[in-house]
Order: structure tokens, then sequence, then C-alpha cells
């Protein structure tokens, strides 16, 4: 059986790419996956821990984010369309107007 | 009672929320549905109002229907509804009134110009919720609030769909009335303070007992000020002379339905209150200042006609009117005696239906004629005879012929004022002159506008009432002749009530011969 | 249908006319004229069957009063305990007698009515409102308590209002002018209903009840049975003759053969004024047991004269007292059981009661004083005396069959009702009586002066209802009640048939000049003037006042009056039928022999008489009120004949003076037939009252049958012995009047000069006076500048200027507001700029420097948020790990 360091070492490998695309991206929609990186690396840190302990909570909370990352992608995708057919650009860099 | 389940005052209480909830939810532009959705809602609270009279005993003197939950319990506020028999009429008055109004509001053409038809009915049915948790909540602060939240739809209804100062008009309104209740909420709280609850029954049994003592030592004393801090809003309110100044002007720019509302219901807050509230918790004081307030009334009785008489707009005319009729309400409540306060309760309902359908005979003059001065009429009851009918039943009501319903209240007022102890013959006296001068303004008005010839051309060829107008005049006929033919049936449900009250107050006739 | 429940009928006589007017209201504008007059007259005539049988079952049950309650409307205000005003209504004789004429006199006018009415446009609204007006009368008259007179009272303002302006819309302002007359009589009827108001909340905080008297209470508990008035041959007139045999009147041949059923009682008749005082008895007496008939306790104040008598009381059938227990007094019922003139009786029977006001105390006779006096007030406004009349005169702007039944035969005499139906009262308030004596003689004279000085037909009938309601309301003041209700009855025959007669005058003249000018087809405007030109020129040189149609086309002669007696004259050859009737309408006013003016106005005459020279102990305050009365009705008996007569020879004879004159055709047989009726009613009513002992009548139709008939309701009712002498001045009196009148006023044409003077104003000295009449002594412009200007004035001063731009705009704006602002300016300045604004500036500026340097941390830019946030992380999870640093560590 694989360790669970071994888990936690690829969440954390993962996680910090993800902060890094999130950083240093300028394409919406990268920083957007990047975002759900961050997010797919906390539920693989989880279920480790979950199985580690023997405890179903883990898998439930990993399932409360799976769902709201859905959400979250349709309301957030939503926006960027929406941002894209005012602005003619995703770069986030052009959006540091409190306006449309 | 035990509450068990919701009260049907709850029901009623929140069933022009929940109308008010699903109309939100309609678009502006399905002006039928929102309409008719105002109406249906208003139509069942009334009917619920009905179910409520009809399950109400008469011969309990105390709360009924009584719901309570806490609400903020480390401060002794709670949601309490309960129904007696001086607020049941006054419930049944406000669901009666209400779809008067929106079958008036139906029938106008406010909203060619004004627009904004979906907040106006939202507005409506604000006003409804908000009048009948002022008549239904028995507790201090609720009451409070529910007796501030009817402003702001008023302020509203004037403000939006107002005559030309509308804006005056609501301002003022807004203000005047506001000023009057911040004292009004300093001895709310002062009085929940003391009592360590702001329920009114609680407080009013503590008063009784004798376990919470307002000192009371003369006209300027602790349960003086406290009194007059709860009268004064309420004399704003009701107004009581000389505080009148706010009503012609909010009545002459409200629209129909707001003058209608207005005057039916909105007024009788403050005279509930004064049963409600002021009799019962300050007796002392309410004895030691009904002369005072007596002299007040009685002013504003005969000063409210002669003012009235003198009047060329037809809405100013019928506003001042009010002034007249409700210096009578406020007279029999201070005579502090059955009659007088029986009286008292019966012409709130009679001013509602009187007063409301006066101004739903000027908004339908206004509708076809588009001015309210009084000299642009002549010989109407010819060309629309009906109309001239129903108008004429109507202000001989509210001048008091007998047979109709202003009759019975002003003549038991008068009554009671006259065999009351703290008022007696001269108040009497001077409050029947009252009467000559109804004849003299009310008969005014109505030669100039429906007798005499039909001698101007635009006034030949108006075109007839419609059914929502019918709707509207026709109910208010039909209690019009209710009451004044059988007004046993309007008095048997106050019977008791009004006898607990007086007997409250009377018990502190010795305790105050004591004061120096 | 058993007798017992004949007084039921009583709610179908209200009933009758409610039904019709309801009917002619909601449908008449869908019915033809013919089936609107039918319903009306029916129902009218319906309630005078009623009545009818009331009257019948009144004389077959001994004249005892009912109380009916009928089945929906009982406890009609009631309060608990404290207040409980039934729905009542009496049947007694007082109520059946008005009852009696109201239906009466009011069926034949609607019956005139149909005919007059012809072709108006709102001719089933006319007829509603009569039937309407019938109603509210009836319940004026039936109720039982004060509050249902008051529901009455002001509902047959109501209606008197609606029908005085009823043309409200006829052209060239006479619509204005009519509607003005009905707004002031309702308004002066107020200010009389003020009054009345003001009487009914004394009477309840004195009695603690409004109604006259309970169910089962005896209103006349004194009413002799041995009665001086009984019909002749009647047991109880013989008992009479038994016991005041020493009086000697003449006539009193002793038909005794019932005397032995007759047993007086001890000390019956004997001492003093009060020897009729013996209680009604009808079957054996036992004292003070209300097991049988019982005469008055022994020991009870007024019932020591009591008389038993066996046998049947008046000749009817025996069976009737038997069967249930009957009362003759209230001695079983406690005090506060009684009505409100039992508990006077019984109060002032006691002596010394006292009401309680709360801060004082009042003798009842003093309340009684005030009372009756406010009473008055209301009778003054109801039944056009001083100073409340003002209003009668305009009232004629009505339809004539309105100005008969309601402005002279019926509503106007509610005032006298009234206080006959409060005669225990009045009898005790000494002050009041004589208060109403001066009111009612002056307001007779005053109008009949001032009806001699008209030119217009119905206004100098207007004024003669003034005077004779003065007649009436006298009656009252001298204690003559019973002798005021006879001749309000005989009064309703003979001015009723004049107003019919005056319309069918007016309904001619204006038809014929219709018929002269070739009208505008057939004009169904009546009373008022036309537009068409006439040749004739209205007589212009005076200012006319009437509610006529003269103002806007003065001296345009565009306006034909055909109620102006001017345009009159020589209609008795036109009218036959009309002239005759109205001939003996005339003379019934004026009082001649023997039409039945002449019986009511005589016992009027010789009550005062006999009140003046102090018979029956009459005290010094009543024998002022005799003089009073005496004196001024008889000169006003005398300018009754002339003005009458002044108006026959105006209307009637000489020459026709214009074209419409000449053309004016006899009116249908509707209005007609109603006339001779009312004619023939003007001749005999005056019979149901003949004094004892005339000659000849009293063995015809028998004496004093009337106050009999009203003692049974009517406490203090009485008759007086026959005055030969005074009988015989006022005849004489008013012949000679009709002889100066016939005199002056004919020949040919009685007009004088060109522009055709009254005679008597053109005689010297005597034209100014014949001006004061005939400016109506300036009532209406005293009370114009008197009352109406001030308060218009006042009204203009409180609404504008203290209400409006004092209160309003002065107060509120400048003061409150404007007040507002300033005090604001003058905190802003010195207070706010100098501490307040230094201490909240140095806030202001410590902020915007603490934010001029973090602004620049708000780039706009994700990343520089993401960042942030990353090192916020870090920040606190190295916090979070500290503590674990150190422990490991």
């Amino acid at each position: 059986m694989v360790q669970t360091d071994l888990y936690v070492l690829l969440s954390a490998i993962l996680f910090t790419l993800g902060v890094l695309g999130v950083l240093f991206r300028k394409n919406a929609i990268l920083v957007f996956m990047s975002v759900e990186l961050m997010l797919n690396a906390t539920n693989l840190a989880l279920v480790a821990f979950s199985r580690q302990w023997g405890m179903e909570s883990g898998h439930l909370f990993v399932f409360f984010i799976i769902t709201v990352a859905a959400a979250e992608v349709a309301v957030g995708l939503a926006l960027i369309v929406a941002i894209f057919r005012t602005k003619q650009s995703i770069n986030i860099d052009d959006l540091h107007q409190m306006r449309g | 009672m035990e509450a068990t389940g919701l009260s049907l005052l709850t029901v009623i209480l929140f069933l022009p929320l929940v109308g008010m909830t699903i109309m939100m939810f309609i678009p502006e532009a399905q002006g039928r549905n929102i309409r008719y959705t105002a109406l249906g809602f208003s139509l069942v609270t009334f009917a619920l109002t009905l179910v409520m009279w009809a399950g109400f005993n008469p011969a309990l003197p105390g709360l009924q229907m009584v719901q309570r939950w806490e609400w903020l319990p480390s401060f002794g506020v709670s949601y309490f509804v309960g129904v007696d028999g001086v607020s049941v009429l006054l419930i049944v008055l406000t669901g009666f009134i209400m779809p008067v109004a929106i079958f008036a509001s139906m029938a106008s053409h406010i909203f060619e110009d004004r627009g904004r038809e979906k907040i106006y009915y939202i507005f409506m049915m604000l006003l409804e919720w908000a009048m009948l948790g002022a008549f239904m909540i028995q507790d201090l602060i609720v009451f409070y609030i529910f007796f501030e939240i009817t402003l702001v739809p008023m302020y509203f209804l004037i403000g939006i769909w107002g005559s030309e100062q509308r804006v005056y008009a609501a301002v003022k309104f807004f203000l005047y009335t506001l000023a009057g209740s911040v004292l009004m909420l300093l001895a709310i709280l002062y009085v929940g303070n003391q009592a360590g609850t702001f329920a009114i029954p609680e407080i009013i049994a503590q008063v009784q007992s004798g376990a919470l003592v307002f000192p009371f030592s003369g006209l300027f004393s602790t349960q003086s000020f406290l009194f007059l801090g709860f009268f004064i809003a309420m004399a704003i309110k009701v107004p009581l002379w000389p505080l009148h100044s706010w009503l012609p002007d909010a009545h002459v720019q409200a629209p129909t339905a707001g003058s209608v509302i207005l005057a039916g219901v909105l007024l009788k807050l403050g005279t509930y209150g004064m049963i409600r509230i002021l009799l019962p918790v300050f007796p002392e004081a309410s004895i030691a200042w009904a002369p005072i307030i007596g002299v007040l009334a009685v002013i504003g009785i005969i000063y409210g006609a002669w003012v009235s008489y003198a009047q060329t707009d037809a809405k100013k005319l019928v506003a001042y009117s009010s002034v007249s009729h409700m210096g009578f309400i406020v007279l029999g409540i201070f005579a502090l005696n059955t009659q007088g306060i029986q009286g008292a309760v019966l012409q709130m309902i009679n001013h509602g239906i009187s007063t409301g359908g006066l101004f739903l005979i000027v908004g339908m003059l206004y509708e076809r004629r588009h001015t309210k001065a009084l000299d642009a009429y002549g010989g109407i009851w010819k060309a629309l005879p009906i109309f001239g009918a129903i108008s004429l039943l109507v202000t001989m009501s509210s001048m008091g012929l007998p047979g109709l319903n202003g009759f019975i209240g002003e003549f038991t007022i008068l009554l009671g004022t006259f065999g009351s102890d703290v008022l007696g013959f001269f108040f009497a006296l001077f409050a029947t002159l009252g009467v000559i001068l109804a004849a003299v303004y009310m008969l005014y008005m109505f030669q100039k506008v429906f007798m005499g010839e039909l001698d101007k051309e635009e006034n030949k060829h108006l075109h007839p009432l419609n059914w929502q107008e019918y709707a509207a005049l026709i109910p208010i006929v039909i209690v019009i002749l209710l009451i004044g033919i059988y007004p046993a049936m309007f008095f048997a449900p106050m019977d008791s009530t009004v006898g607990q009250i007086v007997a409250q107050v009377s018990q502190f006739v010795t305790t105050i011969a004591q004061v120096p | 249908m058993h007798m017992e429940s004949y007084p039921q009928l009583v709610t179908l006589v209200i009933l009758f006319p409610a039904i019709g007017a309801f009917i002619n209201l909601f449908w008449g504008a869908r019915l033809s004229e013919k089936w609107i007059s039918g319903i009306a007259t029916v129902a009218s005539a319906l309630a005078f069957v009623a009545s009818a049988l009331l009257y019948v079952y009144l004389v077959n049950n001994n004249y005892q009063a009912a109380v009916v309650n009928p089945p929906l409307l009982d406890g009609w205000i009631r309060m608990g305990d404290s207040v409980i005003i039934p729905w009542q209504q009496r049947v007694d004789t007082l109520s059946v007698t008005l009852m009696l004429v109201v239906t009466g006199i009011g069926s034949l006018i609607h019956m005139y009515a149909a005919g007059y009415m012809h072709g108006d446009a709102r001719y089933h609204r006319f007829f509603a409102y009569l039937n309407m007006f019938l109603a509210f009368m009836l319940i004026l008259v039936t109720g039982n308590n004060f509050l249902m007179m008051f529901v009455g009272w002001e509902g047959v303002g109501l209606c008197s209002f609606l029908l005085i302006g009823f043309w409200f819309d006829k052209a060239k302002g006479v619509g204005w002018r009519n509607s003005n007359a009905a707004r002031k009589a309702f308004i002066v009827n107020r200010v009389g209903d003020f009054g009345l108001l003001m009487a009914v909340f004394l009477i309840f905080w004195t009695f603690g009840t409004l109604d006259y008297y309970r169910p089962g209470e005896v209103a006349n508990v004194e009413l002799e049975e041995g009665s001086y008035y009984a019909p002749k041959g009647s047991p109880a007139y013989n008992l009479y003759q038994e016991t005041h045999g020493e009086h000697g009147e003449e006539g009193a041949a002793a038909e005794g053969e019932h005397s032995e059923e007759a047993a007086p009682a001890e000390g019956a008749a004997t001492e003093g004024e009060h020897s009729e005082e013996a209680a009604p008895a009808e079957g054996t007496a036992t004292e003070g047991e209300h097991s049988e008939v019982a005469a008055a306790a022994e020991g009870e104040a007024h019932a020591e004269g009591a008389v038993a008598q066996e046998g049947e009381g008046h000749g009817e059938e025996e069976g009737h007292g038997e069967a249930a227990v009957v009362y003759l007094n209230n001695n079983h019922i406690a005090t506060e059981d009684l009505g409100v003139f039992g508990k006077t009786e019984r109060w002032l029977e006691e002596g010394g009661h006292e009401v309680d006001f709360g801060p004082f105390n009042l003798p009842l006779e003093t309340v009684l004083v005030i009372i009756t006096l406010f009473m008055l007030l209301g009778a003054a406004g109801k039944s056009a005396q001083i100073p409340l009349f003002v209003w009668l005169p305009d009232a004629m702007a009505g339809p004539t069959p309105v100005s008969a039944l309601i402005h002279a035969a019926t509503m106007v005499t509610a005032g006298v009702y009234m206080m006959v139906r409060a005669n225990v009262w009045y009898h005790e308030a000494e002050i009041t009586s004589l208060v109403v004596t001066i009111v009612g003689a002056s307001t007779a004279i005053m109008a009949g002066f001032v009806a001699i000085g008209q030119w217009d037909i119905k206004r100098v009938l207007a004024y003669s209802t003034v005077s004779q309601l003065g007649f009436m309301v006298a009656a009252v003041g001298v204690g003559a009640y019973s002798a005021a209700v006879f001749h309000l009855f005989t009064h309703a025959f003979f001015k009723a048939l004049l107003f019919l007669g005056s319309g069918s005058v007016i309904h001619g003249v204006e038809h014929g000049h219709h018929i002269a000018h070739g009208g505008h087809g057939h004009g169904h405007d009546k009373d008022h003037g036309h537009e068409q030109h006439d040749p004739h020129p209205v007589h212009g040189e005076e200012q006319h006042q009437d509610a006529h149609a003269h103002d806007d086309s003065h001296g345009h002669d565009d306006n034909f009056d055909p109620q102006d007696m001017r345009n009159m004259g020589g209609l008795w050859r036109k009218m036959p039928v009309t002239y005759l009737t109205y001939v003996i309408g005339t003379l019934a006013l004026a009082g001649i022999f023997p039409l039945s003016g002449f019986w009511s106005k005589d016992e009027i005459l010789a009550d005062s008489w006999l009140r003046a020279i102090g018979e029956e102990g009459a005290t010094a305050i009543q024998q002022l009120g005799g003089w009073i009365a005496f004196l001024l009705l008889f000169a006003a008996a005398g300018l009754t004949a002339f003005y009458m007569w002044r108006q026959i020879e105006l209307v009637f004879h000489g020459k026709a003076r214009t074209e419409a004159a000449r053309k004016a055709p006899e009116s249908v047989w509707l209005m007609t037939l109603p006339l001779i009726l009312l004619a023939f009613g003007s001749i005999v009513a005056g019979f149901i009252q003949i004094p004892r002992g005339f000659f000849l009548f009293d063995s015809i139709f028998g004496h004093y049958n009337f106050v009999y008939w009203m003692q049974q309701s009517v406490v203090h009712s009485h008759a007086p012995p026959f005055q030969l002498g005074i009988a015989i001045m006022a005849t004489l009196l008013a012949l000679g009047a009709i002889f100066f009148a016939r005199a002056r006023y004919g020949g040919e044409n009685p007009l004088v000069g060109a522009e055709q003077k009254d005679p008597l104003q053109a005689m010297p000295g005597v034209g100014g006076v014949w001006g004061l009449a005939n400016a109506r002594l300036y009532w209406d412009d005293i009370y114009n500048r008197l009352f109406e200007r001030p308060f218009n004035a006042l009204s203009r001063f409180l609404a504008d200027t203290l209400d409006w731009k004092f209160w309003h705009d002065y107060v509120h704006n400048t003061v409150i507001r404007d007040g507002f602002n300033a005090l604001g300016g003058l905190l802003s300045k010195p207070v706010d700029l100098g501490i307040i604004d230094g201490v909240v500036n140095g806030i202001g500026r410590l902020t915007r420097w603490i934010a001029g340097g973090t602004k620049t941390l708000q780039t706009g830019y994700v990343r520089t948020y993401a960042i942030t946030l990353l090192l916020g992380v870090v920040v606190v999870i190295i916090v979070l790990l500290l503590p674990l640093l150190n422990t490991s560590g």
C-alpha cells in the first residue's frame, strides 16, 4: 500500500502548481484552471487522510468540494464569457477597474 | 384561549404579506394580474376578518384568539396578537376598506401618466399588513413598529401618485407623524422598563392591581408626562385640533385610494391607541386631562366644520370635515363612560365608511372632470342620477341623519358627553352645535356639486360609473344603512370590553379625588 | 283577525309607504306614470286603511294604548344595560289621530299629484319621495320614544329638502334658488333639531329612558270615567251628571236612567278643581289589587276620588276587560320601570325629587323647564315659529302638492304634536308655557300681517300656515292641548284644500299661458316662469323677492309668473270647482260658522280667555299667558279672514288681468276630486268636537267627542265650556274683515293705477305699513345681516387667514420649518465651524492621510490581491505553527 506521505507530497506539488499558475498566468481561463487544480489537490489530501484514519468525513468533504467546484465553474465561466463580451479580452491584467 | 397552531389573527395579519410577495414576481407588464392579485388577497383578508368577527365571543371582555411568541425575551418583547371588543370592528373595517380602495384604484387613471402600477399595489398590501398589525398587536414595542410602518407606504402613495404638491404633502405627513411618535417611543421604553414587559395586557393588569404605579400628583407629574408622550403621538395621528395642519395637505394631494385609507383607517390608529393604551394604563392622567382634551375636541368639532364651509376645493372640504368628525370621537373617548366610548368606537367605523365614501365620490368626480373645485360642478345629479343618489346618501350619513350610521355614533357620543362626570352639559351643548354646522357645510357641498342647473357644457356628458366604481360605492351604501338601522349588532361585541375599560378608569376616580 | 292582533298593523302603516317608496325608487324609471302614481297612492291608501283599523281597535278596546315591537328591530340601540332604546311603536288616541290625518290627507294629495305632476321628467322620484315622507312622518308619530321621534323628525326634514329642491335643475338660476330654499329649510330645521337633541340628552339623563310610556303602562291615570266630556247618554256621562249636578251646565237634563249603576266612592267629585279626578273603573274596585280592574289604591295621592263602576265602559262588548288583567293605574309598576311621563308624575307626586347631573343637582321642576324650552326650539324649527319660521315661505319652491302635504298639513305640525305628546311636562313648566304662548301668538299675528302684503298665491298660504301653526302653538301654551290637536286636524283639511286649490289655479293659469301664446308644446314646468314673451308686463314696481325667475331678466318682460296674483283675476268662471272649494276652504280658515275652522279656532280662543280671566285657578303667569294668547290670536283671526278674502278677490273675482287668466282651463278630475273631498272634510271636520249643549249640533253629533278621545292619551286635555260671547265676537270680526276685503279688493280690477298697486299700498298712511308686510318685515334681511354674513365672513377668516395663512403657512412653514433651518444655519457657523468642525475636520484629515498611504495598495490587479492573500495565509500558518516549533524546539 502506498504511503500516505506520498499522496500528501503529490497534493502539495499540485497545490503549489496551482498557486503559481494563479499568480503568474494572465489568461483568465488558465487562472481558473489553476484554481481548480488547487481544489483537486486539496481533495487528494483529504481522501488520503480519510483513508489513513478510516473516517468517512473526508470523503464527504470531497463530494461537497466537487459539487461546489462544479457550481463555481459554471458561474466563473459565465463571468469570463460575459467579461469577454464587454472587454474583448480575457487578460486579467486588463480587469483592474471596478466598473464595466 | 390557548394558542394551538396559528391563530386566525396571525393568518389574517400575514395574508397581505403573502400577497405582496407573490406580486413581486409578477412582471410589471401584467397589470391585470397584479390588480387582481391585490384585489383577491384583500377580499380573502376581508372574508377572514368576517370569520374572525363571527368567531368572536362578545361576552368576554378580554383578549381572544391570542397568539404569543417570544421575540426578544431579554427585553420582554414578544409577538403578541389578540382581539377584543374594541379592535374587532376596527380589524373588520380595515379588511373592508382595503378592497374598496383597490376597486377605486382599479377605476382610476393615475397609472396612465404615473405608471408603476406594480409597486403601487405592493404598497397597498404593505399598508394593509401594517394597519392590521397595529390593531392586533398587544405589545407596545411591536405596536410602535407597526404604527410607524404605516407611514412608509402611505408616504410613497402620496409622494408618487399624488397631485401637484405631492412631495411637500408627503414629507409633511411623514415628519409630523414621526415627530409625534418619538415622544411615544420614549414613553414606551420608560413604561416597559418599569413594568418589565411590553405586553399591554400585563401592564394593564399591573396598573390595575397596584403593582405598577406611575406617580400621579396633578396635571404635571410623571404619569401625566408619560400620558402626554403617548397622547401627542396619537393626537397628531387623529388629528386633534390644533395639530391638524398636515391633514388637508395629505388628503388633498393623496390619490383617491390613499385618501380613503387615510381617512378610513389610518386616522383611527390614534383614537384606537387612546382607548387601548391611554385610558387603562394612565387612568388618573386620563381623568385629569379629560376636560382639557375635551375642550380641544369641541374646538376641533366647531372649527373643523366652520373652516370646512369656506373651502372651494371639494377634497379639502371633506378633509376639514374629518377634523370635525374626529373631534367627536376624541370627545366620546374622554367622556370616560360606556356611552361615549362605545359611541366613539362605532363612530370610528362610521367615519371610515362615510368619509371614505365622500373621498371616493370626490375622486370619481375628479376622474371625470379633472378638477376638485366646487365651482366647476353643478347639476351633476341630473347628469348622473344614480351617482347623485348615492352621494346624497353618503352626505347624509356624514352629517348624521337618523336612520343612517353617522347619527348613531354622534348621538351616543353626545349622550355620553352629556352624562359624563368629567365633561358634562356645556361640552355636549357646544359639540351639538357641530351637528348644525355639519349640515351647513355638507349641504353646501352637495348643493354646489349635485344640485342647481346643469349649465356647464363639460358636465353634461360625463360617462356613467363603471363596475369598479359601483363595486367600491355599493358596499359603503349597504354598511351605512346596516349600521343605521341595526346598530345593536355593532354595539354587542364591544359591550363587555368597553365596560371593563370604563371600570378600569373609574376605579381611579377616588384616588384622583385625593390629589390636592 | 282577532282584535288583539290589530295593533300589529302599525308596523304595516309604516311599511306600506316604505315599500311604495322602495319600488318607485328602484323600478320607477321603468314604469309608466299610471303605475308609479298608482303604486304610491295605493301604498298611502293602504296605510290609511290600516290606521282606520287601528282606530276601530282603540274604540273597541276601551282606548287602551298598545305598544308594538316589530319583530326584527327589537332593541334598536342597545349598549349592554346602560342604553336601551327599543324600536317600539305606540298606538294610542293621539298617534292614531295623527296617523289618520297623515295618511288620509296624504292619500288625497297623492291622487292630486298624479295629475299635477303629469309629464315631469322625474315623476317616479317625486312619488318615491312622497311615500318616503309618509313613512318618516309615520315613524315620527307612532314612535314610542323620543329617539324614534327624532328619526322621523329628521327623516321628514330630508324628504322636505328633497322635495323643495325637486326642481333643482331649472334654468335661469331658478334651480339654484330652489336648491337654496331646500338647503335653507334643512339648515334652519337643524337649528331646531339641535334643541330637540339637547332635550333628548336631558331626558335620557334625567329619566334613564326615552320611552314615553312603557308597555302596559296607563297614560292617563287620572282619566275620569265620570267624564264631563263623555258622550251623552253613556254611563260615564251620566255619572258626571250625578256627581257634578251642582254645576248646572246647560243641557244637563237628568237622564239618569243608568245612575243606579254608578256608585260614587267616598269623596268623589266634591272638593275644588280636582273634583273630576276619578280613576277610571270597569268592574269592581279592589283596593290596590291588580287581579281585577282596580281603581287607584286608597291613600295614593291622586286617587281619593276613585269611582268604581259596574258594567261596561262605553257600551262596547263586555267580555273584553275580563280575560286579561287590565290595570287602570300604574301603582303596580316600580318607578324605574315607568316611562318618562309616568316617572315625572310619580316624582311630582312624591315631591322634592332632584336630578343628579354629576357636579350639580337640579330640582325636577327646573329640569322640566329646561327640557321643555329645548323642545320648544325644536318645535319652532319644524313648526315654523319665530325665530325659525323663515324657511317655510321659501319652501314654496317645491311642487304644490308638496306644499300642501308637507308644508301645511302634516310635517309642520310635528312640533305641535311633540309638545302635546309632552303635555305632562308643559303642564308642569309654567314658565315654558308662557314662552310657548308668546312665541305662538306673536308668530300667529306676525305671519298674518305679512300675508296681507304678498302677491304670490302660495306665499300668502305659506304665511297663513305659519300663522295657523302659531295658533296651535299658542294653544299648547295656554294648556289647550286637545284644542291644539283639534286645530291641527281641521287645519290639515282646509289648508291642504287651499294649497291644492292654488295648485289647480297655477296649473290652470300656466296652461292658459301656453294656450294664449301657443307655447312650446305642452310645458311641464310648473310653478315657475318660462322664457316666452308675455305682452303683459310683470309688475316691476317693487323688488319682487319671490323665488321666481325675475332677476336675470328684470325689465325684459319675458317672464310670466303663474303664481303672481296680479296675473290672475276672474278665474271663477273658468274654474268653477276650484273656485267653489277654494271659497269653502277660505271660509273654514277664516272661522265662519259652522265650518270646521270655527270650532277649532273658537276652542283655542275660549281656552285662552278662560286662562286669562283666571278660571280653574290659573296662576298669575298662566293668566298673563292667557291674555297674550287671547288678544293676539283674536287679532290674528281677523287678519286671517282679511288676507284670505283678499286672495279670493284677486284670484277669482273681478275680470281677468292677463291673457293667461282668460284662457285658463279647469283642472282634470284627478285634481278636482281631492279638492271636493277635502272641501267636504273642511265643512264637517269640526263636528267631532261640538261644545256641550250647543243647540242642535249637540243632539246630532254629540259633544266633546274629540276631547274625550284625546284625553285617553293626553293627560291634561280638557275642553272649555262654550263661550258664546267670544264666538260671536270672533265671527263678527271675521265677517267684518271679509267685508272690508271685499270693499277694498272687489270690483272689476282692484289693482290701483298703471303700476297696479295694491289698494292698501295706494292708501295714504296705510301704504307704509303695507310695504312693511310686503317686505315681509325684513326678517330675511335681518337674518342675513345678523347671522348669514357674519357666519360666512368668519368662516372665510377662519379658513383662509387663521387656518391657512397663519397656522398652515406661517406657523408650520415659517416658524417651524424655516425656524428649524435657521437654527441649523446658526449652529453650522460659529458652533459647527469653530468647534465641531475642528474636531470633525481633524478626524477627517487624519483619515485622509491614512487613506493616502494605503490607497496605492488598491491596484485593481487580481494578481496583487492573490499574492496578498497568499502572504496572509503564510503569515497565519506561521503563527499557527509557532507553538509547535517552540514545543519541538
